[in-house]
Order: structure tokens, then C-alpha cells, then sequence
């Protein structure tokens, strides 16, 4: 129910063009089932020489042509009336198929639409959880299978019971006892169908994941390949593979032997069907219960009439299908959206900032922040030092308003960031992550992607600034060098101040580096910070990073263990104290202390 | 059936294709699947019964009229409703029958194609997988493979059928009256034509369709992979409008093809309602003139409706064989790419292949390994090493430094026979390792990534990968040994924790120390080591220059360094510019010739010196 309101939801506005299309196929099924009638009279009346048994007014028209034998004289008028039921009924098929087809994509455009802004707009704590293979899956072959059902299997339902309801009419009006013959097996076929969907379901479902596990087996195959050359496993490779293929194969085939079961059984009762109806029809029409033409039509008509009902199992099926789709997808747009306070302040930012007795937890987890509290004034360096798991990422992610904090308070310039507009201040807090993600464009795109019309000049500077111009020069086709799989990989390094261009282009009064130099060398590093601290005397900086050498030199040093801040001083106040900088500083600087006797010695 | 996460995300399928039908490459694909030829020429039969059968019944409706109706008499009504219940019998068994056997044809094929395809990935070499995404290889090998299978198995079905069942019918009518089935027929070649035309413009038609559904596949990707780093630039909005633009454009395109089925079918009834028409017509008077019988009339009515839906599906599988052709050559191509490095057949006969090796002749591997003039380039433009040299004896640890491109990865996959010299030779123990086997060679060759790679499994299972064999153990020595025993005993479950893909719950520090632990268990005689150089905390850092060092301890290793301590301790260091060696020594002989190797180390390059 709450699936089909939110189908319903995404109709909106579109509903018509479905009644559209639901009545184009009515009428050309009308169209359709005129035609078997107008052979029939064809046959009967004209070239038979039996009675017309029609209302009165009908007779009239006929007899004002001339009746019987004006016809029989000009039976293309016959020929062409039969041409233009045709086509008419092309005509309305032709609408209800482009009707459908707007509707349905209209629809898919819609849902499309929504998922990928809602799916921007969740926190950035549904992220870090997400898996992005079930997401996608979901945005992309669940929609097709909406779209799908929508675009054509929808108005079939209503052909099949257009095309029911008017040959049982037509059908029982001719003649009672055929039409009864006729219709008998309808509801046979039917459940039939429906049953036989429904239990194979099971089957579809193991042929599936019998593929997803072969995929899995050569996926990682292809990207272990170096592993297995390394420990010489191709022969175990191959067997495992050879499982996996060979039972996605049996299942495989056992669906599709499942289904030749269906078909061949249901295609026995249908031709029986169809048997059925000549061998009496026939009969009657030898003993003068009905005519020949009466005959024609009803052969007809039981062809026209169980296919749509044996497609009706199938069409059930993928409804259903189309309702787990729908809930899949429903279950991304139930996930709140974050609240981003749009009324909230949009003053200039200056850059003080303060921590007051913070505390956070991720929710259901255990604190990952306690009593966190700090200052630094517009225009200084703070340091952050802590092992994996300390939280001091999820202070840089509290303070981009990434997080709301549980408790204490978090002020920039004065004011609590609760109270700032979220989009506002995330635009004036650069935030550069450890792992940042590159877009799949050009270099130029992706370091002037966070502006609006960043020029060439304007981009170059921040790419020198990040020292990545010089990398950039490098590649064949410069800054018009494409990132990402189809394009030139970088190394994490590279990318690392690919992102941080893209956010020193912003000058962003705060800057917040979440040890995102990491993985750029010692001596790039130093200068991206000599450059930092020249051109950006104003803005107040945040770093964390593993390296002495980058947190000596900060104005302030905060050293955090299991989410508190164990530690707080200056490079000169901290190593003279025991405790986790002066350990970490021994061993970095022991190797520099040996280096340094070894360059006397030598 | 819902779409594959693999399909989702190829965005290779789409190449272009145009070409006529290439006899040659059937051909050759055709002798992969010999094995099926009995098979494929039974759904033939079956396929010519089933459209001979399909074709006679509106014979039988003639036959009822002219018999029963017509003269007004029911006697030998029983006998042919016996007829005609035996042949409804034995036409639901062809459908049973073909289905099956289309489906077994289909499902074998696509295992068998599948089979040699990833036995033959497992002997390309390496340089193979430099060249070839892996989307592309997973692509080739999962719905092309697929394509070709459903096109071989029902392709057959619908061609046999349509194109019996159209002869049957035309030979019937022309049985029945020649001339009248000269009329009624004159509409058969405009239809023909027709949905030629139309089945190839829509499945070009969503062919742009399919193009920009990948577009929009690869932006879900990147809005859902990079929401994080949108919203911390602000970027939602933007992203959205250009979001916008391809939907907008996916949903005119659609519509667009979805018209031009649309389009189709209610031309193509209109056309086969003028041969009705034409039947009836020509037909009426001619029974008027007792030329034809009622009966007559009654089938040709019935054989003209019919005619259409083969000719329909033979267009479709007309179109839809172009697309498939598309998927055997790329399908081909992947399967009959020769390995660059192969071992000669003396030598299988006597050491065995990849898949059958014969241990028992194999010498022991002591770990000596000479560089002799050695040439290589990976494209002839860019030459990597030239007149290389280096002898490494058996039991020496070997530290290569250098900037990125000096050589120092291509000196590591040449020991490794990953690949092999352009000139020049590589020797182990003194013999020149194309005469031993490369299974020889790299059993004994213990090689680890920078960046660990596990399968998907537990913990346990991704160290015993080593060796199939190892009891729990030995594979807990081998943990205890790299340090890793003591974060593994502190997860929830143990050695049995599940990684791989989706179990993102390791540091790469602790990926590292699972994928020593795997290297040590396999005990080999020369080590190879690719340092990371990732930055990891402290600590851990610590941890696994322990591990390092325990592990090099009894081997011949090579080590493209990173970390200063390994460097430190090897026996030698290899100092490489543009792929030559500038200065060689151990650590305080090089510091104290204050050459290129001083100055590295004087500026100080701990972490990283690849950036």
C-alpha cells in the first residue's frame, strides 16, 4: 500500500496520459476484434447468402446500398472497410504505445530525479555506511524495472481485460454453448500462470545469485590477478571459477527447463483449447447450430484471447517484482534528509574558533568525542595528533557541520555553527579529506569545480599553490587531462593536492586539513605549507597529520587519545613532556638524529 | 530478469558496431562450441517441426469446413478431432522439447566460452592486464559471453522457425490456389522490407539509449562515491542540474525509440491486413464462382494473419545478430590473444604447465639471480632498462631506490618472469630462466603488493591461499611471525573474520601484516617486496618494520624501498636513475661517497619517494 502510494506519488501529473493509453488500447482492441466480425459477415451474409441478423438500422444502411447483392458485386468495399479497421487499430496501438512510453519515462525521469538529490542531500553519515554497488543497483536496474513495468506490461493488463471482457461479450452473444466452451479454460490458464510465476520465483532468484557469485569469483580474480601469478595459484583459480560457472549453469538451465515445462503444458491446454472449439464449432455448424462465419469468428477470437492470459502470470510476476523495486527504492527516499538550517546566518566569517566541552557519538556507538574543549583565533595553525581512532577526523567533520554534536558547543566568530545556514558555512570551512574523490573530468574541471566561473589563471594559481601545477604540465594533454578510468590515474599524493586546489580556489577563511597530505612526499608537503602560511596569513588552518616535522610548526599542538585531548602545548612545551608526542617525536627524530651522526661520521 | 551490478557498470559495451556479417569470425566461433553440433541440429529439427506443425492448422480448419460444415455432416468428426488432438500433443512436447534443448545449448555454451575465457586469463601475461581494464575483462566475460549464448540457442530457434513456417505457409497457399496466393503474397516482400528497416532503426534507436543510461549509471556513481566530497565543496545543487540535463535528454531519447516501436507493429498489421483484404476479396468472388471452396477462403483469412509474426521475428533476429557479432569479436579477441611469455614445450613435457605441474622434475631453487645485458622497454618508444646488469647472489638482500621510472618495478617483474627481456637474459642459479618453467620459478617466488589485495573469505582462508595445505597451525606461526596474530586474535571472530570487498572493516596497516603473513607461509626463496607508501600511524609502522624484517631473514630479496630502516638494512643498495645503475653499496659506504644516494638520503625521504 505504502508502495503504491508512493508509485501513485510519482504519477503525478502523469496520470492522464496513462488513462490515455489505457483507452487507446481499449478502443483498438475494439478495432481489433471488428475485424474477425466484418469476415464474418463477409463470409456469411455476402458471399453465403445467408440473413443479416442485425438492428434494424443496420439493415437499412445495407439495403440502401443495395443490399446483398451490391456488396457481393463490390466486396473490396469489404476489403477496404477491413484495411481501415486495421488501421485504426494501428493507430490507436500507436498511441497507446507513445502515450505509455511518455508517461513511463516521464515517470522514470522523475524518480531518477529525486533519488539522485535526495540521495546528496542525505547526512554525510548515511554515506560513510553506504555500499555503493546496492545503491547503484538500486538506482539503476530497480528503475528499470519500474520503468519497464510502466512503459509496457501496465496497459497490457488492461488490453488482456478489455480483450476478456469484449470476447466473452461477443463470444456469449453468438452463441451461449461455444462461447462457454471457450471461455472454460480462461481461468485455467490463468491460475495456472500465476501459480506457476509465483513458485519459480525461487528459481529465477538461484540463477541470479549463482551469476553474482561467479562474477564475485572473476572479479577478484581480474583484480588479484598479481596475487595469484604470485603464489602460482592459476589451477585452484581455474577450479574455483569451474564451480561457480558450472553451478550458474545448472541452475541456469534448470530455470529455463522449469519453463519449457510451463510453455509446453500451457500450450497443450490452449491448442486443446483451440481443438476444442473447431472440433464442436464444427459440429454445431454441420447441424446448422451456428454458421460458418460464426466458426471463423470464434477460432479467431480463442487465439486472440489466450495469449494475453497466459501473459497475465507473467505480467503478475513483475508486478511483484515491481513492488520490490519500488520498496527498494522507497527505502532510500525514507532516509531523512539532513537539515541544513537554510534560514540559518549567512555572516561574513571571520575565523575564530572554539570548542566548548564537546562530546559526540556516532549514533548507537560508543563517545568518540569527550569534553573537547579549545580555541584558536582567526589566522592560526592548529595541529592535531592522534593514532587511528582518536576522533580527531570526526572533530574536523563536527566543525564542517558534517555531524551534529551532541553536547558542549562549537562557535565560529562568537556565534554556535547551529546557528549558521550548513551550506554557508561548509562553503567557508575548507574541508580537505584524507581520501578526497576526483571527478571523472578534465583536471581543469575538477580544480574549479567548487567555483562558478573559474578562470584559467585563477585555477593555475591554486594548482601552483597546491604544488600539482607542475605534475599537471606533465601529462600529454595538460589540464585538459581526463581523471579516472578512462582518463589518467593518479596516485594518492597527486590526488591528494588535486583536492586541496579545489579548495584553496574557494579561499575559504577556515581551512581544515584531515591529514590530507598524507600521502605527498616530505618535502612537498613543506612547501605546500610554506606557501599556505605566506599567502594565507588570515586564515585560520587546522591540520592533522602523522609528521612531526608538519605539527612543529603549527601555532598550537592538540594530542588525542580515545576521542579526549590527552595533551595540549607547543612543539617546545610538548617534547619535554613524556607522553604520546614526545614518544612519537623520538622515533621520527631518532632516525633524523642518526641520520645526522652518520653524516658527521661519513 | 533484473540487470547484473557487471552490466551496470560496463561502460565498454557500447563501441561501435556497423559491420556486415562476418562469415570468417561464425566460423571460428564455431569451432569453440563443435561440441554442441548434435544438439544444434536436433532444435533445428525439432525447430522445422514445430513451424510445419504451426503452419497445418488452419489446414485443419479447412479441412473441418470443407468436410464438416460445408457438406453438413459430422461422420469421421471424431477421427479428426483425434488427429487433432495427437497433433496438439505432440507439438506441446516440441515446445517442451525445444525450450529445453535451447536452454541447455545456451547455458552450455556460455559456460564452456566462460571456461576457456578465464583459463586463458590465468596464462595471458601480465602485460595483458596493463593493457585491458578490468571492467573490460569482467564485461567480455560476463554479458558478452551471455549474448553469445542466447543468440547461438534462440537465434537458431527463431530463424529455423520463422523461415519454415513462412515456407510452409507460402507453400501451402500456393497448394491451396496459385493465384490467389500470388495476391495475397505481393504484400510479403514490402513487409519484409519494412521490418528490416524498422528493427534496425530501433535497435539503433536504443542503442543511444543504452549509451546515455550508462552516462546516467556513472554519474549515480560518482554522486553516491563522491556525496561526501560534494557536500563538503557545496557542490549539490550544480550537480544536480547536470544530473538534470542527461535524464532530460535519457527520457527524449526513449521516447523517441519507444515510437519507433510504436510505429512498427501497427504498420506492419496494417500491411498484412491489405493481403487479408486482398484475400478476401479476390477470394469472396472466387468462391462466388465455385473456384475455391469456403474452406479455402477460411485459411487463406487464417495464413495471411500469420504470415507476419515471422517475418517479424526474423528482422529482430537479423538486428539483433549485428550486435551479437560485436560481442564474439570482442569475446574472440580476449580468447585468442597468445601469452607473451609462454614456456617452451620441451619444457612443459618436462615441468609441467600452470595447471598440471610435474614437481617431481623440478631442481631445487637455491635464489641466485643475474641480470645479464638485459634490454626491456613496455613500448618502443620508452626504453626502461638497456644493457642491464646486476648479479644478486643467493641469501642477499637487495634495496632498489629511485624517483618513479627509474626501472626499479621493472628490475622486480623481470625477476619475477611477470615479464620477460626484449634482448638480453635473466638467470636463476646460473641458467637462463626461459629454459625452467615459469610455475618453477614463481612457486618459489614469494611476491607483496603495495596495496594488499584479499579475497573475499576469512582471514584464515586469505593466509592458507599460500598454501592450500596449511593446517590452522601453520598459518597462525605465519601470523605470529608478521605480528599480525595479535590484532587478528582481538577481532570478534578471530582468524575466522570475513574481508574482501565488503568487509572494509581492516586498516590497510593490518591489510599489510595479512598479506606478510600469506608471503611467509609460502616459505619462498627470493622475496619480493613493493614497499607502500601510504601513510600509516606510527605505531603501526613500527609493527611492520618488525614484520618486514623477520620476513626478508634466510631469503634472497629484492625490496623497492620506501622505508629508510629497510634500506638501512640491506646488504645492498641499488640506486637507479632512467633505468641504469648510478650507485651501488651497503648504507655507510654510499653515504660516505656523498653521491646521489647522501643527497636522498640527507633531504630525507621517509615516507615517500614516489609522490
Amino acid at each position: 500500500m505504502k508502495n503504491l502510494k508512493l508509485l501513485l506519488k510519482f504519477m503525478k501529473g502523469k496520470k492522464l496520459l496513462y488513462l490515455g493509453s489505457l483507452l487507446s488500447i481499449g478502443v483498438a482492441t475494439v478495432f481489433t476484434l471488428l475485424s474477425p466480425l466484418v469476415l464474418r459477415v463477409g463470409i456469411d451474409n455476402i458471399i453465403g447468402g445467408k440473413e443479416f441478423e442485425a438492428a434494424p438500422w443496420v439493415i437499412n444502411i445495407i439495403n440502401r446500398f443495395g443490399g446483398r447483392e451490391f456488396f457481393l458485386e463490390s466486396l473490396w468495399i469489404l476489403a477496404i472497410l477491413l484495411v481501415i479497421l486495421t488501421g485504426l487499430r494501428g493507430l490507436f496501438l500507436y498511441f497507446k504505445g507513445k502515450w505509455a512510453a511518455v508517461a513511463a519515462e516521464s515517470v522514470a525521469e522523475n524518480i531518477r530525479d529525486t533519488l539522485y538529490d535526495h540521495l546528496q542531500h542525505l547526512p554525510f553519515s548515511y554515506h560513510v555506511k553506504s555500499e555503493t554497488g546496492d545503491l547503484i543497483q538500486r538506482c539503476t536496474s530497480d528503475l528499470e524495472t519500474i520503468r519497464r513495468f510502466l512503459a509496457m506490461q501496465l496497459v497490457e493488463v488492461g488490453r488482456a481485460i478489455f480483450m476478456v471482457a469484449i470476447i466473452a461479450y461477443v463470444l456469449f452473444s453468438l452463441n451461449f454453448k461455444l462461447a462457454l466452451i471457450s471461455m472454460a479454460v480462461v481461468p485455467i490458464v490463468f491460475s495456472f500462470a500465476v501459480i506457476f510465476f509465483m513458485k519459480i520465483k525461487k528459481a529465477f532468484k538461484l540463477s541470479d545469485e549463482a551469476e553474482a557469485e561467479m562474477s564475485t569469483v572473476l572479479q577478484e580474480n581480474l583484480t588479484g590477478v598479481r596475487v595469484v601469478r604470485a603464489f602460482t595459484r592459476q589451477k585452484h583459480e581455474v577450479e574455483k571459477f569451474d564451480k561457480k560457472n558450472l553451478k550458474h549453469r545448472d541452475l541456469t538451465y534448470r530455470l529455463i527447463y522449469l519453463l519449457a515445462w510451463y510453455w509446453g503444458l500451457s500450450d497443450l491446454i490452449c491448442m486443446f483449447q483451440i481443438g476444442a472449439v473447431l472440433v464442436f464449432g464444427s459440429y454445431w455448424a454441420a447441424t446448422g447450430t451456428i454458421t460458418l462465419g460464426t466458426l471463423v469468428v470464434f477460432t479467431t477470437y480463442e487465439g486472440m484471447l489466450l495469449w494475453p492470459v497466459r501473459q497475465m502470470g507473467r505480467i503478475l510476476t513483475d508486478m511483484g517484482k515491481m513492488f520490490v523495486s519500488l520498496e527498494r527504492i522507497g527505502e532510500i527516499l525514507a532516509e531523512e534528509r539532513e537539515e541544513l538550517n537554510e534560514k540559518g546566518l549567512k555572516k561574513e566569517i571571520k575565523g575564530k574558533i572554539e570548542f566548548e566541552d564537546v562530546y559526540f557519538a556516532y549514533e548507537g556507538q560508543e563517545e568518540v568525542l569527550k569534553n573537547i574543549s579549545f580555541d584558536v583565533e582567526k589566522g592560526e595553525t592548529l595541529a592535531i595528533l592522534g593514532s587511528t581512532g582518536s576522533g580527531k577526523s570526526t572533530l574536523l567533520y563536527l566543525l564542517a557541520g558534517l555531524y551534529d554534536y551532541d553536547q558542549g558547543k562549537i562557535k565560529i566568530d562568537g556565534h554556535e555553527i547551529t546557528e549558521y545556514n550548513k551550506k554557508y558555512l561548509r562553503d567557508q570551512v575548507g574541508l580537505v579529506l584524507q581520501e578526497p574523490f576526483l571527478f571523472a573530468r578534465s583536471m581543469k574541471e575538477n580544480i574549479g569545480i567548487a567555483v562558478e566561473e573559474a578562470d584559467d589563471a585563477k585555477i593555475f594559481e591554486a594548482a601552483r599553490r597546491a604544488a600539482i601545477h607542475d605534475v599537471i604540465l606533465n601529462f600529454d594533454e595538460e589540464y585538459e587531462t581526463f581523471v579516472g578510468e578512462r582518463g589518467v590515474s593518479l596516485s594518492g599524493g597527486q590526488k591528494q593536492r588535486v583536492a586541496i586546489a579545489r579548495t584553496l580556489i574557494k579561499e575559504p577563511p577556515i581551512l581544515l586539513f584531515d591529514d590530507s597530505l598524507s600521502a605527498v612526499d616530505t618535502e612537498t608537503d613543506a612547501a605546500i605549507r610554506q606557501e599556505l602560511k605566506e599567502r594565507n596569513k588570515n586564515v585560520t588552518t587546522i591540520i592533522i597529520s602523522h609528521r612531526v616535522t608538519t605539527l612543529a610548526e603549527a601555532d598550537k599542538i592538540l594530542v588525542m587519545e580515545d576521542g579526549e585531548i590527552v595533551q595540549r602545548g607547543t612543539h617546545q612545551e610538548l617534547i619535554k613532556r613524556e607522553g604520546m608526542y614526545k614518544r612519537v617525536w623520538k622515533i621520527q627524530n631518532s632516525l633524523e638524529l642518526e641520520m645526522k651522526n652518520e653524516r658527521e661520521v661519513g | 530478469m533484473k540487470e547484473k551490478l557487471g552490466d551496470i557498470m560496463d561502460n565498454f559495451k557500447e563501441e561501435s558496431y556497423d559491420k556486415r556479417f562476418d562469415f570468417e569470425l561464425w566460423k571460428k566461433l564455431f569451432s569453440y562450441i563443435k561440441v554442441y553440433k548434435k544438439e544444434l541440429f536436433w532444435l533445428a529439427f525439432v525447430m522445422v517441426g514445430v513451424a510445419g506443425i504451426d503452419a497445418l492448422f488452419p489446414m485443419l480448419n479447412k479441412y473441418a469446413v470443407d468436410n464438416f460444415v460445408v457438406p453438413e455432416t459430422v461422420t469421421g468428426l471424431q477421427r479428426f478431432a483425434l488427429i487433432y488432438g495427437s497433433l496438439v500433443l505432440v507439438q506441446a512436447l516440441n515446445v517442451g522439447f525445444f525450450i529445453a534443448l535451447a536452454g541447455k545449448i545456451e547455458t552450455g555454451i556460455a559456460y564452456d566460452i566462460r571456461k576457456i575465457g578465464f583459463k586463458r586469463l590465468q596464462e595471458l601475461s601480465l602485460s595483458y592486464y596493463d593493457s585491458k581494464a578490468v571492467g573490460w575483462l569482467m564485461a567480455r566475460m560476463t554479458s558478452d559471453v551471455r549474448k553469445l549464448g542466447e543468440t547461438i540457442a534462440w537465434g537458431l530457434v527463431d530463424l529455423v522457425w520463422g523461415f519454415s513456417m513462412m515456407l510452409a505457409i507460402m507453400g501451402f497457399m500456393l497448394y491451396l490456389n496459385f493465384k490467389l496466393a500470388l495476391i495475397t503474397l505481393s504484400v510479403v516482400p514490402v513487409l519484409v522490407i519494412l521490418s528490416l528497416y524498422f528493427q534496425n532503426k530501433i535497435l539503433k534507436a536504443y542503442r543511444v539509449v543504452k549509451k546515455i543510461n550508462s552516462k546516467i549509471t556513472g554519474s549515480f556513481n560518482e554522486g553516491i562515491m563522491g556525496a561526501r566530497t560534494s557536500k563538503t565543496l557545496v557542490r549539490e545543487e550544480e550537480n544536480l542540474k547536470e544530473f538534470q540535463g542527461l535524464t532530460s535528454k535519457m527520457k527524449r531519447s526513449s521516447i523517441r525509440a519507444a515510437i519507433f516501436s510504436a510505429l512498427f507493429l501497427p504498420l506492419v498489421l496494417t500491411l498484412g491486413s491489405i493481403g487479408t483484404a486482398l484475400a478476401l476479396w479476390s477470394g469472396g468472388s472466387s468462391v462466388i464462382s465455385g473456384a475455391i471452396t469456403y474452406g479455402t477462403l477460411v485459411a487463406f483469412l487464417a495464413y495471411t494473419v500469420r504470415f507476419f509474426e515471422p517475418v517479424r521475428e526474423m528482422a529482430r533476429v537479423f538486428a539483433e545478430l549485428q550486435s551479437a557479432q560485436a560481442s564474439a569479436e570482442r569475446v574472440l579477441s580476449m580468447i585468442e590473444t597468445e601469452p607473451d611469455i609462454k614456456d617452451l614445450k620441451e619444457i612443459i613435457k618436462i615441468y609441467g604447465d600452470q595447471f598440471d605441474s610435474k614437481k617431481e622434475n623440478w631442481p631445487e631453487l637455491k635464489g641466485a639471480i643475474s641480470f645479464e645485458d638485459v634490454k626491456f622497454y613496455y613500448n618502443e618508444d620508452e626504453i626502461i632498462l638497456n644493457n642491464f646488469n646486476l648479479d644478486i647472489k643467493a641469501g642477499e638482500t637487495i634495496a632498489l631506490v629511485g624517483e618513479t621510472g627509474s626501472g626499479k618495478s621493472t628490475i622486480a617483474n623481470l625477476a619475477c618472469r611477470f615479464y620477460e627481456p626484449k634482448a638480453g637474459k635473466v638467470k636463476i642459479d646460473g641458467v637462463d630462466y626461459r629454459k625452467r618453467s615459469q610455475l618453477w620459478l614463481q612457486s618459489n617466488i614469494g611476491y607483496v603488493l603495495q596495496t594488499p589485495h584479499l579475497f573475499s573469505g576469512s582471514i584464515k582462508d586469505n593466509i592458507a591461499y599460500a598454501d592450500l595445505e596449511a593446517t590452522f597451525m601453520d598459518i597462525k606461526r605465519a601470523a605470529k611471525l608478521v605480528n599480525a596474530d595479535d590484532f587478528i586474535q582481538k577481532l570478534p571472530d578471530g582468524y575466522e573474520t570475513v574481508v574482501g570487498e565488503s568487509g572494509d572493516s581492516l586498516s590497510t596497516g593490518q591489510k599489510q601484516l595479512i598479506s606478510f603473513a600469506r608471503a611467509v607461509l609460502a616459505d619462498p626463496r627470493i622475496f619480493v617486496l613493493d614497499e607502500a607508501t601510504s601513510s600509516i600511524d606510527t605505531e603501526m609502522e613500527k609493527i611492520i618494520q618488525e614484520a618486514i624484517e623477520r620476513i626478508l631473514k634466510g631469503r634472497t630479496n629484492i625490496i623497492i624501498a620506501h622505508r629508510l630502516s629497510t634500506i638501512r638494512s640491506a646488504d645492498r643498495i641499488i640506486c637507479l636513475k632512467n633505468g641504469t645503475i648510478i650507485e651501488e653499496g651497503n648504507h655507510s659506504q654510499l653515504l660516505a661517497r656523498k653521491g646521489y644516494y647522501y643527497k636522498l638520503y640527507t633531504t630525507q625521504f621517509k615516507e615517500d619517494l614516489k609522490a
